[in-house]
């Protein structure tokens, strides 16, 4: 028995394999859109689009996240609990900011005079909002997600020592990052 | 709410027995369940593979009778049947099936039998048993998502189902949706709300697809018992873990392509449409292209046929060694060839959009991929007849399943490389010959390897033995019915007969199948009878069939015999057993079987 453990114990925890292949899922996804993005720009009627300055600060905001969710899990690791919770709440307060930029940029376009959707509007537009909405949910996914361990942090009733949720949450907050960066620039360079 | 508690105690279970470190805090409660933890909302693996059986068997009445009913139009298109009128109002006006039911019938049909039975009914019930069973788990790596599967199926089914109560209507413009028409209400009445409830009801049924996939890669990968490597899986378990990755890879693409079309739809964009005129109505859409959306929804349409056929052609191979008495004949090939499907499966897509005005020169790249599939099908088939020859054969209804599901699959797939030929499918698109060839290598060959399931394995669902005669009598009309019904749509469909048409008697060329279409649909009615003897079959032995003795009533060896014969929850009441052999050791050195869990003895021969 002792040996089937040291066998299992090298193996990666199945919630965070999970949290890989869900990730693998969400590539394809994102993929199958910005690649429809590509096959339309290359056909008629295709408006250059221009993306709102704020979208950088909210690239800024999103990176700058990432790091404080790294803080946290290194804090958990440390067992720096006080330091763990400030930084969790931390990056939820970061999330919750990129979500309020994307959408103060979007509300932007009106004040440009540009149509996302409904008549007159270009399929440029539409994907872009259709694009950085999903990604949007996902970013809002995963601030639910740190805000459930972070409460699940301050409650004085349940103490957990198992750093898997801590692990699988920055995962994935990393991945919406990454995607945010990778879709930012697919919009840049892909007008 | 903390972690441990979140998960229930069957985690624990499994936590218990791999993960020692990850969970330092151990629950062994061995509470009573409650009926409703226990039936409804069950965690345990085999609880929710009986719930996806069962409300897929539902979807199968359905969608079935749904065929019925349109068969019943096109083989009498003359004729009223004002019993019609009675139950379905103007859907029926004068006994007879009007064009928007029509439809309406075959759009369900088609999605009905895709989605709801042939993939949450057939993967959703055998990688749920299955899974944990034959490599050794207690059960899936997360039973709270696995949960969370079947319950998004149910809210998908919920939706989907009540759409056929809209006044407009459910979804009719095909299973396949193609805008313009699905993404213009003012087009027609089934693209009106129905469409939007086909819309929601398939994202619904995504997410159930995508926690279910995920669920299954990283149990296959992460919780095997000891010593069970991944070339000691029955292919079985291959064949599912494949599967899952065509589906956790392909729906998102669909997802995406459903969600383009849902702002198409409500938000005035033009993703997919273009200068089009309405009615006399001009619409403002402009630049949007409807062949992108062929494009992501066949990027998950084809795949999805593999998604449908996979585990059938793993249950299939299992059932035949077992029944052969003779190990699988090429297991690597086996497994290999599963690979290559799978990665062929994302290379063909455009073989559906020859037609489209799709660039010649591309089409030939993909004429090329397609008829490559032949190569692993071909070895498939090879291995099983080869599995046959000389075996000891045992003639369960499991085992006529699983042989009928091989002469299915040659005389489906042989119309296959027909089809894969863009010039020769220029002639045959939306014809019968496609109806035909799905139908048979799809439809009716993924049922048979269903059916060769549930009946393999239906002991160790229910710890009871389905009738053998109402069995044969089943699998005996089932086989000849589904040649009788789909045989001769092939001769229609070469003489260029059009699908998707509700009367083709005012159609001077194809009056003379007129006899021929009669009689398709009195079989039709025949074979979906013989279903519901199945269903019957299935329900009554749940309760009064013959009660399973022996822990292992076909002599097999994969591990799912060595539970109990009522396995409870964490399926082991001990140790998970070690394995030390692969699944296949048949009619060894004068044995009929030696279990994957006996030791290799010093004097035995090498397999």
């Amino acid at each position: 028995m002792a040996e089937v453990m040291s066998v299992q114990r090298k193996r990666i925890h199945p919630h965070k394999f999970l949290m890989w292949v869900a990730i693998g899922s969400i590539i394809m996804m994102f993929a199958g859109l910005t690649s429809a993005y590509i096959v339309k720009r290359s056909q008629v009627n295709w408006q250059m689009i221009e993306i709102p300055k704020l979208f950088w600060f909210s690239t800024l905001a999103i990176i700058l996240s990432s790091v404080t969710v790294q803080l946290a899990l290194k804090a958990f690791r440390d067992r720096n609990i006080p330091r763990y919770k400030q930084m969790i709440i931390f990056t939820a307060i970061l999330g919750a900011v990129f979500l309020v930029m994307q959408f103060i940029g979007f509300m932007q376009f009106s004040k440009m005079d540009i149509r996302l959707i409904g008549a007159g509007s270009n399929a440029s537009y539409s994907f872009l909002l259709a694009i950085a909405g999903l990604h949007a949910l996902h970013v809002l996914g995963g601030v639910i997600a740190l805000t459930v361990i972070g409460i699940r942090a301050m409650s004085s009733r349940s103490k957990n020592y198992s750093s898997v949720p801590v692990e699988v949450v920055s995962t994935y907050w990393h991945f919406v990052d990454i995607l945010w960066i990778y879709l930012f620039l697919f919009f840049n360079w892909m007008k | 709410m903390s972690e441990s508690s979140l998960h229930g105690h069957g985690h624990e279970g499994v936590v218990s027995s791999h993960t020692h470190e990850a969970h330092d805090v151990h629950h062994h409660h061995h509470h009573e369940e409650s009926f409703i933890s226990k039936y409804v909302f069950s965690q345990d693996h085999k609880m929710i593979a009986k719930q996806f059986l069962i409300t897929g068997m539902i979807w199968a009445v359905i969608g079935g009778l749904f065929s019925v009913l349109f068969r019943l139009q096109l083989g009498y298109p003359d004729m009223s049947f004002p019993i019609l009128e009675d139950i379905f109002g103007k859907w029926a006006a004068g006994g007879r099936i009007s064009n928007d039911f029509y439809y309406a019938l075959v759009t369900m049909h088609g999605t009905i039998l895709v989605f709801f039975v042939l993939t949450a009914g057939l993967s959703g019930t055998f990688a749920n048993l299955l899974i944990p069973l034959q490599i050794g788990a207690r059960d899936m790596a997360s039973p709270m998502l696995n949960m969370l599967s079947y319950w998004f199926f149910f809210l998908a089914s919920i939706i989907m189902f009540s759409s056929l109560f809209i006044q407009t209507g459910p979804a009719s413009g095909g299973w396949t949706i193609y805008p313009p028409l699905s993404a213009l209400g003012q087009a027609t009445d089934g693209s009106k709300l129905g469409m939007d409830f086909w819309l929601v009801s398939m994202a619904m049924f995504i997410v159930s697809s995508l926690l279910g996939g995920l669920n299954y890669i990283s149990t296959i990968l992460n919780m095997r018992t000891k010593g069970m490597s991944m070339t000691r899986m029955p292919l079985t378990i291959w064949a599912i873990f494949f599967t899952a990755v065509l589906g956790v890879l392909s729906f998102p693409v669909l997802l995406s392509g459903a969600i383009l079309l849902l702002f198409d739809r409500n938000l005035g964009t033009s993703f997919y449409l273009s200068e089009i005129v309405v009615k006399g109505e001009i619409l403002p859409n402009e630049g949007g292209s409807p062949i992108l959306f062929q494009h992501l929804f066949w990027f998950l349409g084809h795949p999805e046929v593999y998604i449908i056929l996979m585990p059938a052609l793993g249950m299939v191979s299992e059932v035949m060694s077992v029944n052969s008495r003779k190990p699988i004949f090429g297991y690597l090939a086996m497994v290999g060839s599963l690979f290559a499907i799978c990665i062929l499966a994302f290379l063909v897509w455009a073989h559906h959009m020859f037609v489209t005005g799709l660039n010649p020169f591309l089409g030939a790249f993909f004429v090329l991929l397609t008829l490559l599939i032949a190569v692993p099908s071909a070895i498939k088939v090879f291995n099983w007849l080869t599995t046959l020859w000389r075996g000891n054969l045992r003639f369960t209804p499991a085992m006529l399943f699983a042989i009928g599901f091989v002469s299915l699959f040659i005389s489906g797939g042989l119309t296959g490389i027909f089809l894969g030929n863009s010039t020769l499918d220029l002639h045959l698109h939306d014809t019968y010959f496609v109806v035909a060839h799905f139908h048979i290598v799809m439809g009716v060959a993924s049922f048979f390897g269903m059916f060769a399931g549930v009946y393999h394995w239906f002991p160790k669902m229910y710890g009871r033995y389905l009738n053998n005669n109402l069995a044969y009598i089943h699998f005996w009309v089932t086989m000849i019915g589904a040649y009788l019904i789909f045989w001769p749509m092939h001769y229609s469909g070469l003489a260029g007969m059009p699908r998707r048409y509700t009367d083709y008697s005012n159609w001077h060329s194809f009056n003379q199948f007129a006899g021929m279409s009669r009689f398709i649909s009195s079989v039709a009615m025949v074979v979906f009878a013989v279903q519901l003897l199945f269903l019957f079959n299935f329900f009554y032995s749940i309760w009064k069939g013959r009660k399973v003795t022996s822990t292992n009533p076909w002599g097999a060896n994969t591990l799912e015999w060595t539970t109990p014969v009522n396995p409870g929850h964490g399926n082991w009441p001990g140790e998970i057993p070690e394995v030390h052999r692969w699944a296949y050791d048949y009619g060894k050195d004068g044995r009929e079987y030696i279990s994957q869990i006996e030791p290799v003895g010093a004097n035995e021969s090498k397999h």
